[in-house]
């Protein structure tokens, strides 16, 4: 008897699906500039989950190093991201991206 | 077994990302994304990639993290405040707001329609050892050699980059 299928290769690729439309979702309705940060990293996973998935397929180690890439990246992304949030917040004190349409102020 | 662990990680890393961007209140959304990302890293044991699951933890929700925190906490901007007067007229939050899900449903639909022709493929490599930080430690420093010592440059635009964005003016 066997009442969970054994995961193939398609779980791990429709979990990582599953995972970008959320992080893609949060990008598009949050109204708050961290959470939209967040959301991106939620995308970012899914697709390092995706490259770590192939990466046992095709029994290379390849994918792993890009992954390693990608969260350096990340991180990178997220310093200046931040920072850029930081900035944004003490003109105009709030995170709301509907607030910030103007180039110069 | 790993059948198991596998459907009971996936739910948990769906239902953590689905409260991320679910909650109104930052907080709560970074802690709830370490617990995604924890779920992911268990998942990354199970691929048999442990190097990548200690590089989630420590990397990912050790350090990103709490930069998020940190910045979080730094502005003790709880919730998302609507924007008030004419502001919000022109934007016209509620049409962009409705586009928006109907993008995030069609990506949805569409991914889930893109891997339903995939057949069924066996995740394979069954007997395999799980890849050691040796084997990755030797291709990273022979054939990527250059993307990593690109990467380092990177990570210093990034951090001269952070401290000039983030300095106050006229100082």
């Amino acid at each position: 008897m066997n009442l969970l299928p054994e995961p193939t290769l398609n779980s791990y690729l429709v979990l990582s699906a599953v995972l970008f439309a959320i992080g893609t979702a949060g990008v598009f309705l949050r109204r708050n500039l961290i959470t939209i940060l967040l959301s991106i990293e939620v995308m970012l996973n899914a697709v390092n989950l995706t490259f770590v998935a192939v990466d046992r397929y095709l029994g290379a180690v390849d994918g792993q190093i890009i992954v390693f890439f990608v969260v350096t990246v990340a991180a990178a992304e997220a310093a200046t991201g931040l920072a850029i949030v930081i900035a944004l917040f003490r003109h105009r004190e709030t995170l709301n991206p509907d607030a910030f349409r103007t180039l110069k102020w | 077994m790993d059948a198991l662990f596998f459907w009971l990680l996936a739910a948990l890393a769906v239902i953590a990302s689905l409260l991320v961007v679910g909650q109104r209140n930052p907080m709560y959304s970074v802690l709830l994304l370490i617990v995604s990302f924890g779920a992911l890293s268990g998942l990354y044991v199970l691929l048999g990639a442990p190097f990548v699951a200690a590089i989630q933890i420590i990397i990912y929700a050790g350090a990103i993290m709490v930069l998020f925190l940190f910045v979080v906490m730094l502005l003790n901007a709880q919730h998302e405040s609507q924007v008030a007067g004419y502001e919000a007229r022109f934007t016209g939050g509620s049409f962009a707001r409705r586009f928006g899900a109907a993008l995030a449903v069609g990506l949805a639909i569409e991914l889930g329609w893109a891997i339903r022709r995939l057949q069924a493929t066996p995740l394979g490599g069954e007997g395999r050892a799980a890849s050691t930080v040796y084997d990755i430690g030797l291709r990273l420093f022979r054939d990527y050699a250059f993307a990593f010592e690109a990467t380092s440059v990177l990570i210093l635009v990034a951090m001269v980059g952070a401290i000039v964005l983030a300095r106050k003016e006229g100082s």
